[in-house]
């Protein structure tokens, strides 16, 4: 005659199960990685010789930030809160204004003519500068052409951004250039 | 009589735990999957600055980390003239050895990796919100020099509700 096998006590594998978690739950991260990206330069050529390009001064915008923490745009101070607009209105320039950038039609793909802009925002820091008064400054530019994008999104596609295809999008961000330009730090003295 | 019979004491049926075992590794499963493992212990301080307009990094494999923050400990190298330190993997760099190290640390990051993932890969600046630029511009101008373009400033998420 066989002998009927006991049943397994199974209380305590979920006890194990939750060490199990437990140890998970400490030793691990949940997915944090986020930021803002950007590229840099690439590598100065030793052998080729910086030429200095000559840029109309209506096309650049300088924002300078100081040891303090200031922001000086175009030789006014402003506060960082006023950043956004006068990026967005420079990159923009909805009433055609001689001092602002100029603009230059091209035929973009999936949008048509386009009138894009040549501005370029120049970007200066103190080397006293504090990282997040950077990451600040980097953010309000990266919000005024974002901005800049979701519009002309919504003019052409009746959709934001975000939502579009690849394709779509990288049109939009050929209307609509995120020309950032670091120049290198100084030190202007402070600490 | 039937009807009279003295009422026997209901006992309460035990419950069945096995299932609890199954739902509990569900879980497990799910974190597992979710989270990854914390690579390097720090050895500085990163408390990151907060930000609105920011974007995920699509691949957790494509991002290499520094850090750069006040040390944590008083015996870590660090940067004069201020006191920061630079962490690359799990160690804070000595001031002498910066350039070769971070080329060691481009060459390394991007020779474990396929040659298509190295061209995505992703140079995550894990900087304190307090640190000066200058630190920050020293690794930058490292990262050009050895040709790692993609770069990405870490920040938290800021609420939109608080800005004015």
């Amino acid at each position: 005659m066989a002998r009927k096998t006991p049943g397994l006590n199974t209380a305590s594998s979920a006890d194990i199960a939750f060490l199990l978690l437990t140890f998970f739950l400490l030793t691990s991260s949940i997915n944090t990685e986020q930021g803002i990206p950007r590229r840099l330069p690439p590598p100065k050529d030793p052998n080729v010789k910086e030429e200095q390009v000559d840029i109309n001064k209506r096309n650049v915008l300088t924002v300078r930030v100081n040891f303090n923490d200031a922001i000086m745009v175009n030789s006014e101070i402003i506060n960082i809160n006023e950043l956004k607009d006068v990026a967005k209105n420079f990159l923009a320039n909805p009433t055609n204004d001689p001092d602002l950038p100029m603009k230059e039609s091209k035929d973009i793909e999936g949008i048509g003519d386009f009138a894009v802009s040549k501005g370029v925002i120049s970007l200066t820091n103190d080397q006293s500068t504090t990282y997040n008064m950077y990451v600040q400054v980097q953010n309000e530019l990266q919000r005024a052409i974002n901005e800049l994008r979701d519009q002309t999104s919504m003019n052409y596609f009746g959709k934001k951004y975000d939502n579009l295809d690849t394709a779509l999008q990288k049109s939009i961000q050929k209307a609509i250039p995120a020309n950032i330009s670091e120049a290198k730090s100084k030190d202007y003295g402070g600490n | 009589m039937a009807r009279f019979r003295k009422e026997e004491k209901k006992e309460v049926p035990e419950l069945n735990m096995a299932s609890m075992s199954d739902i509990v590794f569900m879980f497990l499963f799910f974190f597992m999957v979710i989270s990854n493992i914390r690579e390097a212990s720090l050895k500085v301080e990163f408390k990151p600055p907060q930000a609105t307009e920011i974007q995920k990094l699509e691949k957790k494999q494509l991002v290499a980390n520094i850090y750069i923050g006040a040390p944590l400990n008083n015996d870590e190298n660090t940067l004069p003239p201020g006191k920061v330190s630079v962490q690359l993997n799990d160690q804070t760099v000595k001031q002498e050895h910066l350039t070769s190290d971070v080329r060691d640390f481009v060459g390394n990051e991007k020779e474990s990796r396929t040659t298509e993932d190295a061209a995505k890969l992703t140079f995550s600046l894990k900087v304190d919100h307090s640190v000066q630029m200058r630190y920050v511009n020293i690794i930058k101008e490292e990262l050009r020099n050895n040709n790692a373009l993609k770069i990405n400033y870490a920040t938290g998420k800021k609420v939109d509700a608080q800005r004015k």
